[in-house]
């Protein structure tokens, strides 16, 4: 379900990985939340996230949801991005054989869905190899 | 003295040859590519658009700019395949580049001339003292109709440049503009495809207005091709480009560097600000450089540019044009093209 | 708070039943329980579903299903937690008679889920991921489960081999299960070569889409000891557990830590150990999913779970039997129905009524649910007294 307010509201994290980080103890969580569960503090300060990364985990998914039918057979993996802060993302522009544990990837800016012919696009990042 | 503080071009990795293409279609391969001096063109992904591909140019820009976006005063993105036809491109990248919301954004059209036109406003603005930084884009995942001509060359890319008065790697030494009301090619309201003139589109479009600008720019700076190290004009086809340069007297040496079109195809509003970020991957302090971009309908915008102290400390920072153009290159069948292109006709929900 | 049995179960049998509703579905097993547990009324019922509303469009389910069973004004509340809606269920309705607020209590799990095509299932059950920072990126439950299967590979060297094994397992124990939706054997190389789903899990590799409902019937220890004619089988153990419903947010992928922290407070209340256990009836909602599952609950050591299958140890007859129903993978996955439907098959084992898959002297069994990639997790340990 894609609607306008639910997409622009995530527009920070999407465009701009932007993350928040714990005042107290500086644990850094991504999306922002309200709440430190390491410490408890509810104090943050806005951080960006690197855009380079390592892939963690990676599939390939051949049959998706509806709203992803076109682009099938596509990549996806878990990227670190270093100080224990890891995103879920789609790996595209891989030759065979790039896409392994340990691949250094960097973050993209990608159209990710698109609310049928006539909605409104759908912005974020999705993983390529760092070359 | 004004001029560019930082730029950054975008090519998607498909491409598809114009043998591919010509199979399909039953067209005589090797006459295209001796008569559009066309190789391959580059192909967007499903995932890949204007706003895609501006936003990662934009990014290279501030990059190799070393600049804080906040400071960018205006960003105006050109082309002819924005993907909203009512909802800013530039406003994303805007928001993407983190320069949002002390800005002035507009989305330009003048068919393939929107990317220098872009480029015109921003530096006028900076120049005027408006804004401290001014970013134009001309961007394109260009159509061509099944079957058309423009299929062999319509491509995809970006170019991005930030203007600024401060530590610019090239200046801005002179812009002139030159336009008429000429029906060459158009693409109406509602329609996906453009329509052109066939043969009109060369000597009183093209050829026309081309060298008008760069004839009158050479004559408002009194400035010969000799002075000249490099020269970009827009690319349609393979032929245009060499052909206006030997008519205005450039050698071929100073047009290769800034001739993608053999290998990128035609991208519209991308192709002369493209062919300039790969001149300056490569130009040296002193160089001059002259740009003549052409759009349809139909005008050309011209600068002349020269490379400062400042551009060898950039040039390596983010990718280079060429290498966008010869590494990591994934061929498409025509098959593949057409389900990317949105060729094909499926059930719409 | 008081000790509570269950003395009825009902399931029906599941597959792609084009004829019935979501009601239908719910209110056949329910009168199946009733009908097993010989009561004609309920003091209450908990419903178990996960997405009635995008698979069918419905949602006051509850009351509804309470309606259609005839058991207005009863309290009935629906509750989810993704894939184990119906063990949570279970649970509300242990709590509740545990409490003694009711003393006869019906808890049911269903799902309807082929009124929509595939990819809109893909969609619905997608929605148990993080919608905006995993389902967004196009990322599907078999995928989340292939980056699970593909992190245990690396890290422990489980091979595609052991992840078929579970198929060829549950496939062979579901052959003879009269409710399941694939009653058929499989062979390992069926598996290995089915068809690509998320590299690397196959069409064999995942559980189906499947229509079905379960329920049962709970009641106070003391009252099932004067009502049963059978074994009197109670619920010695519960527990409940969550954590992040993003897979990428969690330190190790490959360990499910949610079935983990259940299982250790089940254990405590039922006052055993992994060693204790005679069954399980585990969530194998892919087989990669099995195999994490058996080590978080302490069956084996991390990382032995592909190698324990391999061996024959989670077979009927071998040192811990799992799965003897044929699992999510030969039974069907109904997502709401699971959980409901694990306790179906856990008392059947106990009362030995399961025939050519019966375990021998069965007298205690575990039952694990879990929601998503193992965002929240429900154990139960049901003894015959």
């Amino acid at each position: 379900m894609l609607t306008p307010p639910k997409y622009w509201r995530e527009i920070p994290q999407r465009y701009r990985l932007e993350a928040a980080k714990c005042a107290q103890c500086g644990k850094v969580f991504f999306p922002p939340r309200l709440i430190c569960d390491a410490c408890k503090g509810e104090e943050f300060e806005t951080v960006v996230l690197p855009r380079e990364g390592k892939i963690v985990s990676f599939t390939e998914v051949h049959t998706p949801a509806s709203n992803f039918s076109d682009e099938a057979p596509f990549a996806v993996g878990i990227i670190d991005l270093g100080n224990e802060l890891t995103i879920l993302a789609q790996i595209v522009d891989c030759d065979p054989g790039e896409v392994k544990i340990g691949a250094p990837m960097r973050l993209e800016f990608r159209k990710l869905q698109k609310d049928g012919e006539s909605g409104v696009l759908c912005y974020g990042y999705k993983a390529v190899p760092a070359r | 003295m004004e001029g560019i503080v930082g730029y950054g071009a975008y090519v998607p990795r498909n491409r598809i040859k114009v043998e591919e293409i010509a199979k399909v279609w039953g067209a005589d391969a090797p006459s295209y590519k001796r008569g559009l001096m066309l190789e391959e063109k580059s192909v967007p992904s499903p995932d890949q658009d204007v706003i895609t591909m501006s936003v990662e140019a934009a990014r290279r820009a501030v990059l190799r700019a070393g600049i804080n976006p906040k400071d960018i005063g205006a960003i105006y993105v050109g082309s002819e395949s924005h993907p909203y036809a009512v909802k800013p491109s530039g406003t994303v990248v805007a928001e993407a580049i983190g320069a949002t919301p002390d800005i002035h954004c507009a989305d330009f059209e003048f068919a393939c001339k929107a990317g220098s036109e872009g480029m015109f406003v921003a530096f006028g603005l900076v120049r005027a003292g408006l804004i401290k930084y001014g970013l134009g884009i001309g961007a394109d995942t260009s159509q061509g109709a099944p079957g058309d001509a423009l299929e062999y060359s319509a491509s995809a890319g970006a170019a991005a440049y930030i203007f600024g008065k401060d530590d610019v790697i090239a200046t801005v030494d002179a812009s002139y503009s030159y336009m008429t009301d000429t029906p060459d090619f158009w693409r109406r309201e509602y329609q996906f495809y453009p329509r052109h003139g066939g043969r009109f589109t060369g000597e009183p479009a093209y050829f026309k207005h081309v060298l008008g600008a760069a004839r009158g720019i050479l004559e408002q700076t009194g400035l010969t091709p000799k002075d000249f190290k490099y020269v970009t004009f827009h690319q349609p086809n393979g032929k245009f480009p060499l052909r206006a340069g030997a008519m205005l007297g450039f050698e071929k040496a100073k047009i290769e560097q800034g001739w993608l079109v053999p290998k990128l195809g035609n991208t519209y509003s991308g192709a002369s600000p493209l062919g300039l970020s790969a001149i300056l991957d490569v130009a040296k302090p002193g160089d001059r450089i002259l740009m003549v971009s052409y759009g349809s309908g139909a005008g050309s915008d011209a600068f002349v540019f020269t490379a400062t102290k400042r551009l060898a400390d950039v040039q390596n920072m983010t990718f280079k044009t060429w290498d966008m153009l010869n590494n990591h290159k994934r061929y498409l069948e025509y098959g593949e093209y057409a389900k990317f292109r949105g060729k094909i006709n499926k059930i719409q929900d | 708070m008081r000790d509570v049995a269950v003395i009825g179960v009902g399931i029906q049998t599941w597959g792609e039943l084009w004829e019935k509703s979501l009601r239908d579905l719910f209110v056949e097993s329910a009168l199946n329980a009733m009908k097993d547990a010989g009561v004609d009324r309920i003091d209450s019922m908990y419903v178990g579903c996960m997405s009635s509303g995008l698979f069918t469009g419905q949602e006051h389910l509850a009351s509804l299903l309470a309606d259609y069973l005839g058991v207005n004004p009863a309290p009935a509340a629906r509750v989810e937690s993704a894939c184990c809606s119906g063990g949570l269920a279970f649970r509300m309705g242990f709590m509740d008679v545990a409490s003694g607020m009711s003393d006869i209590v019906l808890v049911g799990g269903v799902e309807k889920m082929t009124d929509v095509d595939g990819a809109a299932a893909t969609y619905a059950l997608a929605t148990a991921s993080d919608q905006e920072y995993e389902a967004y990126n196009g990322i599907t439950f078999p995928g989340l489960y292939a980056l699970i299967a593909r992190a245990h590979m690396q890290k422990y060297g489980t091979t595609r081999e052991q992840m078929a094994q579970v198929a060829v397992k549950n496939h062979e124990n579901g052959s003879t299960n009269p409710h399941a939706q694939y009653p058929f054997k499989v062979t390992l190389e069926q598996v290995l070569n089915a068809t690509m789903v998320a590299d690397p899990i196959r069409l064999l590799d995942c559980s189906p889409i499947t229509d079905g409902a379960a329920a049962a019937v709970l009641v106070p220890l003391e009252m099932a000891k004067k009502m049963s004619k059978g074994p009197v089988i109670k619920v010695a153990g519960s527990g409940h557990a969550t954590d992040t419903i993003a897979l990428h947010s969690r330190k190790d992928i490959t360990f499910i830590n949610s079935t983990a922290v259940a299982a250790e407070k089940a254990y405590k209340m039922a006052g055993v150990g992994p060693k204790d256990i005679d069954f399980a009836e585990v969530h194998d909602c892919f087989t990669i999913a099995e195999i994490c599952v058996t080590e978080a609950l302490g069956f084996f050591e991390k990382g032995r779970g592909g190698k324990a299958v391999e061996a024959g140890k989670t077979a009927i007859g071998g040192e811990i039997p799992v799965n003897p129903s044929g699992g999510l993978k030969a039974k069907g996955h109904p997502v709401g129905a699971t959980g409901v439907a694990q306790i179906h098959e856990v008392v059947n084992q106990l009362r030995g009524a399961c025939g050519k898959r019966q375990i021998k002297n069965a007298k205690r069994g575990l039952a694990q649910n879990m929601g998503g990639t193992g965002g929240s997790s429900l154990v139960h340990i049901l003894e015959v007294v």
